[in-house]
């Protein structure tokens, strides 16, 4: 009876919690194409180091990772690390500083470009993913790059000799029905306004919404091994939001199965003791 | 041989403390060896020793993440603070195991009031609060009260962007109080926006202070539930019916027979814990925000924001009244009306096992209410159509405690038997 | 509660399993909490190995570098002051240094060193932490006619030779600790890490 209770409970609170996540928030990156990369995918995250200290490093910090980390949970000897991913003379044991001043950030680009140590949490994997895909040229931008996941971004597309250029295609919007209610003064007239809006599933960006995104001049990769490219920079980026990852998903299992022994051993202290209540 | 001479070792031990402690022995049976219970707790009444195991942990974890902890708003780096740059770069990556120690605290605290709310509605479904329990009630209102405000404090802590702007909006409700308004919200931060000073007695508060009323107020809370004794499943009142050493029929010893039913318990939820603690520490943004990831910028608010889930309830009330004061009032009168249980419930039995249709109905529109509003206001709150309902539902919760006295006493209520059947 | 028809046996080896099962967990929990107390990558990063440049110390001078917040003595000893340590044996305390807690494998020997030339050593005083003074030259001192160089603490009186040996009759129990190093080439001394292949 109990024993089928604490079942029912430990059912119902997995129900709960696997059914309330995927509803939390906005920015875990609902809708988008997921990264689908693995943390503990050591190599890829490897890779993936490598493509940060070429082409982000020069700008993004990070500011929370120590070289020395690095090298241990991916496996690489200080040597390796040192040469090939240390471009600023630091130590082996400091955090990863850019090798551009904040100030001049500032000028170059309107605001200094952020810290990337937990941008894998806070934006999500997904999100970054999604974001170094969507670049496309604009030239009202000041950099003559745009974002379709994130719009105005101040940021260049770094990655577009790989990538090569991509451009968008957008269509106006569509004039629609709706149903409202309040004065004609207000735009309802007989509990009817006409709205302009973008067809169901288009991204709206700057008043126009987005078709598609097509690579006008192709770049020294192909759209495949583009999307592995971003996926390696991807999985660095969710590495370093969280190098505990890879040590608590190695432990856990164990202390989830040590527990669950010691509560089937209590469960039987308990019955043993609960024979003398009738 | 041997074991006589340790007997009379053993035995000689307890002579010497108990000629020291003459109090001790007595203590002990009162709360542990001849504490009669009911022996009827069903699933519910796991809860309350879980709570305080969940406050244990909270202690210990919270004591060695102090260690490592800087309360402080000045720059680490630019636009970093030394306190975020404390917990994310020295605790969750420096220190060895400081990322475990961190979770355990995260999950704790949303475990936390995940057994207190359950706690609380076990109290309501079984009439735990009315006479003789009003004062363990009360006792267990303040704790929830006093755990709101532990609980935001410590959110306050890591000052990431929902630690910021939470306690911005948060304290800002003090400034609806007409008059003193503007200048007690400048007092409670000690600035003019949460600032160092803000972190800094939030800090004290939330590792010192708070925690002893917490303590506190849970041994009162203890002392006065074994005073009148527990209540049960059943509302039955099992000291009607003694035996002639004056144990009551249906009770049986805390220990050892709830002491090992709780350690099943305690097993099974730390089961739970450990699989949050190890494979989803965030729950997707239910128990660690993903806006608490970004540094506090002062210029910059996150687009979503609102308090973790165990406070949204009572925001979705805020949010869903037009008035600004009128709003800050709903909200705090919505705890407020809690502590009045014991003597808005005038049903003639405690239990909802004996009570008719209309209570049934009456407290599963309350909790659905309660449930739905917390989910409105975890949401972004710009629905016109989701406002009306929050305001149905704030409707709903508040006519639930309003109209307590009259559907209680008027509702059907079927007889309830003098002695326990068998246990659940 | 009838206890009639108890079987205690089980009873008390339900417990005690429990008992273990669950005091195993707790202690295997502790250990995080213990380890947290342990120098973390801050600490380690700050405390990382540190690099002398040697080529300019003359003969008979002392350098005082800085290791984990320790002065680290760098001394280059004379012939004269290295020819002398052997003469002292009667009179320390440990002159074959075999307390081994107090040097590394590759540093024991008469000079307590890798070269006879050149002397790494931790300049604090084992006896109650101070760090002693360098009397270098080979003449009579206050504290001992018959000095041949070496260390002599203030707070307590201590002597150690030039190879921080510590001499009879004085507080400190040790010798004076050498720290692990190389030298990375001629100019170059490392302190914290070993020489390549050196237990």
């Amino acid at each position: 009876m109990i024993k089928n209770a604490m079942t029912k409970l430990g059912l119902s609170l997995a129900v709960a919690l696997t059914s309330i996540a995927p509803a939390a928030l906005a920015n875990s990156g609902g809708g988008m194409p997921p990264a689908n990369t693995r943390p503990d995918n050591i190599a890829q995250v490897q890779r993936g180091a490598k493509l940060f200290f070429n082409y982000c490093v020069g700008c993004h910090s990070l500011q929370f990772v120590r070289y020395s980390r690095l090298a241990d949970d991916l496996g690489l000897s200080e040597d390796q690390v040192m040469q090939n991913l240390n471009f600023t003379g630091a130590k082996f044991g400091d955090t990863v500083v850019s090798s551009m001043p904040a100030a001049d950030a500032a000028v170059w680009f309107g605001k200094a470009p952020p810290d990337l140590s937990l941008e894998g949490r806070s934006k999500g994997p997904d999100w970054v993913y999604n974001y170094l895909k969507s670049f496309y040229v604009d030239h009202s931008r000041p950099l003559g790059w745009n974002n379709v996941v994130f719009p105005g971004a101040s940021m260049p597309n770094v990655l577009w000799e790989m990538q090569g250029s991509q451009h968008a295609t957008f269509e106006p919007k569509q004039k629609k029905q709706e149903k409202c209610s309040g004065t004609p003064a207000e735009g309802c007239n007989n509990g009817v306004r006409e709205v302009e809006v973008c067809a169901e599933g288009k991204t709206e960006i700057d008043g126009k919404c987005l078709v598609h995104l097509e690579v006008a001049a192709a770049g020294t990769q192909n759209a495949q091994q583009f999307d592995e490219t971003v996926r390696d920079l991807t999985a660095f980026l969710q590495y370093a939001a969280e190098p505990a990852a890879l040590q608590r998903q190695k432990l856990g299992a164990w202390v989830v199965l040590y527990l669950a022994f010691f509560t089937f051993l209590a469960w039987l202290l308990k019955k043993e003791y609960w024979k003398d209540v009738h | 041989m041997a074991t006589s001479r340790i007997q009379r070792a053993v035995s000689g031990l307890q002579e010497w403390f108990n000629y020291r402690a003459a109090a001790f022995g007595p203590m002990y049976r009162k709360h542990m060896s001849e504490y009669w219970a009911p022996k009827n707790f069903n699933l519910w009444y796991y809860f309350g020793s879980l709570a305080l195991l969940v406050l244990v942990n909270q202690i210990v974890t919270g004591i060695f993440l102090t260690m490592h902890f800087k309360p402080s708003a000045a720059d680490f780096a630019p636009g970093i603070s030394q306190a975020f740059a404390s917990v994310e770069l020295t605790i969750m990556r420096d220190v060895e195991w400081g990322w475990l120690i961190r979770y355990m605290h995260s999950t704790g605290a949303s475990a936390f009031f995940i057994v207190v709310y359950l706690h609380m509605f076990r109290g309501l479904l079984y009439g735990s609060a009315q006479k003789p329990r009003e004062l363990v009630w009360l006792l267990g209102m303040l704790i929830y009260l006093v755990l709101m405000a532990e609980a935001f404090m410590g959110y306050v802590l890591p000052w990431g962007q929902m630690s910021f702007w939470g306690a911005k909006v948060i304290i800002s409700l003090f400034g609806a109080i007409p008059m003193v308004g503007d200048s007690l919200v400048e007092w409670i931060m000690g600035d003019y926006l949460p600032a160092d000073a803000t972190l800094n007695r939030f800090f004290a508060l939330h590792v010192v202070a708070l925690p002893l009323v917490l303590l506190l107020l849970v041994v009162l809370h203890l002392a006065a539930l074994h005073e009148v004794g527990s209540n049960n499943p059943e509302g039955i009142d099992i000291k009607k019916k003694k035996d002639a050493n004056g144990k009551p029929l249906d009770g049986i010893a805390f220990h050892p027979y709830y002491t090992v039913k709780d350690l099943f318990g305690v097993g099974f939820f730390l089961t739970i814990c450990a699989f949050v603690i190890f494979f989803e520490p965030t729950v997707n943004g239910w128990f660690l925000e993903h806006d608490n990831f970004i540094a506090a910028d002062r210029l910059v608010t996150p687009a979503h924001i609102k308090p973790v889930w165990y406070y949204t309830p009572y925001y979705a009330m805020l949010r869903v009244v037009p008035d600004k004061l009128f709003g800050v009032l709903t909200m705090f009168a919505a705890i407020a009306i809690l502590f009045l249980v014991p003597w808005l419930d005038r049903s003639p039995v405690k239990s909802y096992r004996y009570r008719g249709w209309i209570s049934k109905v009456a407290l599963a529109l309350f909790a659905f209410s309660f449930i739905w509003l917390g989910k409105i206001g975890a949401g972004p709150g710009t629905d016109p159509v989701e406002t009306i309902v929050g305001r149905v539902l704030t409707f709903i919760y508040f006519a639930f405690f309003i109209t307590m006295p009259l559907w209680t006493k008027s509702d059907s209520t079927k007889p309830v038997p003098e002695r326990v059947p068998a246990h659940d | 509660m009838a206890n009639e028809g108890v079987n205690h046996g089980r009873r008390r080896f339900l417990t005690a399993t429990t008992a273990v099962v669950g005091g195993a967990g707790a202690l295997a929990a502790a250990v995080p909490f213990i380890k947290t107390w342990l120098p973390s990558a801050k600490a380690k990063s700050a405390g990382a190995p540190v690099q002398q440049d040697i080529s300019k110390i003359e003969v008979g001078q002392m350098v005082i570098a800085e290791w984990r917040g320790q002065p680290i003595w760098i001394v280059r000893r004379s012939p004269e002051q290295v020819a002398a340590l052997a003469s002292l044996n009667s009179r320390l305390r440990d002159p074959e240094s075999k307390n081994t807690d107090q040097q590394p494998k590759y540093a024991q020997n008469l000079y307590r060193s890798i070269k006879e030339e050149w002397l790494v050593m931790i300049g604090v005083c084992t006896h109650l932490g101070c760090s002693p003074k360098f009397h270098g030259e080979i003449k009579p001192e206050p504290f001992d006619a018959e000095w041949k160089g070496g260390f002599f603490c203030p707070c307590h009186k201590s002597r150690f030779d030039m190879a921080g040996r510590v001499f009879q009759g004085v507080p400190a129990p040790t010798n004076l600790k050498v720290p692990d190093y190389h030298f990375a080439d001629d100019k170059t001394l490392v302190i914290g890490v070993k020489p390549e292949g050196a237990a």
